[in-house]
């Protein structure tokens, strides 16, 4: 706990006394020495997992030098997906990555947010074989396209299929119907 | 793959795989070659030893799997799209028919996950009785996976005196749930009713039965030669590996990695309760079957603790914009009418916010990343799927090995289908 405490920078010692938020301080410490304070916007931690927003110029760095890290050691890819926010103009698409490390029990939620007009992410198919299908899966579902990746088509869906069904453009219900109007009940 | 269904569309893929460039994926099927007397195999998708629907394209040199593609989705259901128009208390049985050989447990992560939203407290008593309840479906779950591995080797007595029990504890999901395999069982905020006398009187009696039938099961499976001769050194893999591929459950754990979700970061006061985490050490066929088997010991310990020391109180949270009234209150009492019609017609509404909750599944961390933008549905659901991230080894620890072992590999692995393809 010692070397832990030298670690965390001096006006963060005061929230440091929740374990959770000390290990999120001692984790951000760590992401702004590995990859300066500007690799990342909109850092917070909504429920205790930190989460940042970084850009996809830099993301396969970051995780790539997160994997390497022997401080802590985050090199457990959870799980990923694919965001939409059709209102937010040149940041509708979005990947959300999770990772945890399994020596000292820290998440970190990594965000990137690009254009739908241009849908490309870079591929972690390179540092973690899951992200072969999880990949495959973002792409099926939201049309990411992730340049490199070894096999890159639909998983889940048919292979004829045309659009990319959990934009959000897509509606549910079927838009034809006028039997019933769904003014209250959902988007 | 629509173009699937002929011999022609097999090969069709099979050629627009060939033509991928740059081929970095060694693993891609190749035609039939007569002059190397190459075959290509369909296993699946409705092969009755997958135990499921999802289809591998086997490349074969006589017995031997010289590589694989695996097609999977075929009966994906668009789960997390359908989430996005549901309010939280309907996405509980769209969770049933993921992994549907464990359901309570995809139910309580499902709870807990808005529970952790909405910042709801459950007492203590509710979280007992949860884990009563999810350590009852992990038994279940690995009792399906083991039994099944037997009958795949050859040897249907142990999955017939194993689907008994199961049927024992589907007696007691129905005191509980009135349901049996997709059970929605619970509510945000605790439980929908309170173990009844008859529940605890059969979990009581079945906790006195099963360990003899279990452990009669062992004797016949774990020592025997004929099936060690099956299981032994097929299906490997390092735990290095695995961690890679993102596996997670009693797949890695057989692999030697001792990661569980319910002591790494307790929910549902696991922390209240003493068991241990059994691992493997080479990551095979039998250190998945022995793993599996230790864990329903350690499940038992764990219910026997949690039925000794079930606390008394209330069994739900008092959470009234989100736990539906009694429904005598609601003919009698105004407040509770307004917070069932509320609840009902999903009037109420979240708070904004991202939530990643996680519980141990029967095959690994089920993961909900749940996104609010303060509406009634989810903004954004996805489900970390243990299955769908650990299926894609499957393919780089069969290659080499025999048809056979690929069989018992894929058992061993317990791949469900509805959780793989969601």
């Amino acid at each position: 706990m010692a070397d832990q405490n030298e670690s965390i920078p001096a006006q963060e010692q005061a929230a440091a006394q929740d374990p959770a938020a000390q290990k999120n301080a001692q984790l951000l410490a760590l992401l702004h020495r590995l990859f300066g304070a500007d690799a990342f916007t909109d850092v917070e931690e909504p429920y205790g997992l930190l989460t940042a927003t970084t850009t996809r110029e830099r993301i396969h760095d970051i995780i790539e030098g997160l994997q390497k890290d022997e401080e802590l050691q985050l090199n457990f890819l959870t799980t990923m997906c694919g965001m939409h926010f059709p209102d937010r103009p040149g940041q509708e698409l979005g990947m959300v990555y999770h990772l945890h490390s399994l020596t000292q029990n820290i998440r970190l939620r990594l965000k990137i947010f690009f254009p739908i007009a241009d849908p490309v992410a870079p591929t972690l198919t390179d540092l973690y074989a899951t992200a072969n299908w999880m990949e495959r899966e973002a792409f099926d579902f939201y049309g990411i396209i992730f340049p490199g990746h070894p096999n890159l088509m639909r998983i889940l869906n048919v292979e004829d299929m045309d659009y990319h069904p959990m934009r959000k453009e897509y509606a549910l219900e079927d838009g034809t119907r006028e039997d019933k109007t769904d003014l209250f009940f959902g988007r | 793959m629509a173009v699937n269904d002929t011999l022609e569309g097999t090969h069709k893929i099979i050629e627009s795989a060939r033509e991928q460039e740059p081929r970095l994926n060694p693993l891609a099927p190749t035609v039939n070659d007569f002059n190397q007397e190459l075959t290509t195999l369909n296993l699946g998708p409705t092969h009755p030893a997958t135990h499921g629907i999802f289809q591998n394209i086997l490349q074969m040199d006589g017995e031997r799997i010289i590589s694989g593609v695996p097609t999977i989705g075929y009966i994906h259901r668009a789960f997390e799209k359908i989430a996005e128009r549901r309010p939280f208390y309907q996405i509980t049985p769209l969770t049933d028919r993921m992994n549907y050989c464990s359901s309570p447990i995809n139910n309580m992560g499902w709870h807990m996950t808005v529970e952790k939203l909405l910042g709801v407290e459950v007492p203590k008593r509710a979280q007992y009785i949860r884990v009563i309840l999810m350590e009852l479906a992990r038994i279940t779950d690995h009792l399906i996976c083991n039994g099944i591995l037997g009958v795949d080797t050859g040897a249907f007595t142990g999955f017939l005196y194993l689907m008994d029990e199961r049927e024992k504890v589907y007696e007691i999901y129905e005191e509980v749930s009135g349901a049996r395999l997709t059970t929605n069982m619970g509510r945000v905020g605790g439980m929908e009713r309170d173990f009844s006398d008859v529940a605890i009187a059969k979990l009581r009696a079945w906790l006195k039965t099963f360990p003899a039938v279990m452990a009669e099961f062992e004797k016949m499976f774990n020592r025997n030669r004929i099936f060690m001769d099956r299981v032994v050194d097929v299906g490997g893999i390092s735990a290095e590996r695995a961690l890679n591929y993102g596996f997670t459950g009693p797949n890695l754990r057989a692999a030697g990695v001792d990661y569980d979700v319910r002591v790494m970061n307790p929910y549902s006061s696991y922390q209240d309760f003493e068991f241990e985490i059994p691992v493997g050490t080479k990551g095979d066929t039998y250190d998945r079957f022995m793993v599996r088997n230790e864990e329903i010991w350690q499940s038992l310990r764990i219910i026997t603790q949690a039925l000794e020391n079930l606390p008394a109180g209330p069994y739900h949270a008092d959470a009234p914009h989100f736990y539906l009234p009694p429904k005598q209150a609601v003919y009698q009492n105004m407040e509770a009418l307004i917070y069932h019609f509320k609840i009902v017609m999903g009037e109420i509404d979240a708070p904004v916010g991202e939530v990643y909750h996680s519980v141990e599944g029967g095959n690994g961390e089920l993961g909900f990343y749940l996104v609010s933008d303060g509406g009634r549905t989810p903004y954004r659901l996805h489900f970390r799927r243990p299955c769908f991230i650990y299926y894609q080894a499957y393919t780089e620890m069969v290659v080499g090995q025999t048809l056979s072992d690929a069989i018992v590999t894929l058992s061993s692995m317990n791949v469900i289908a509805g959780e793989l393809d969601a």
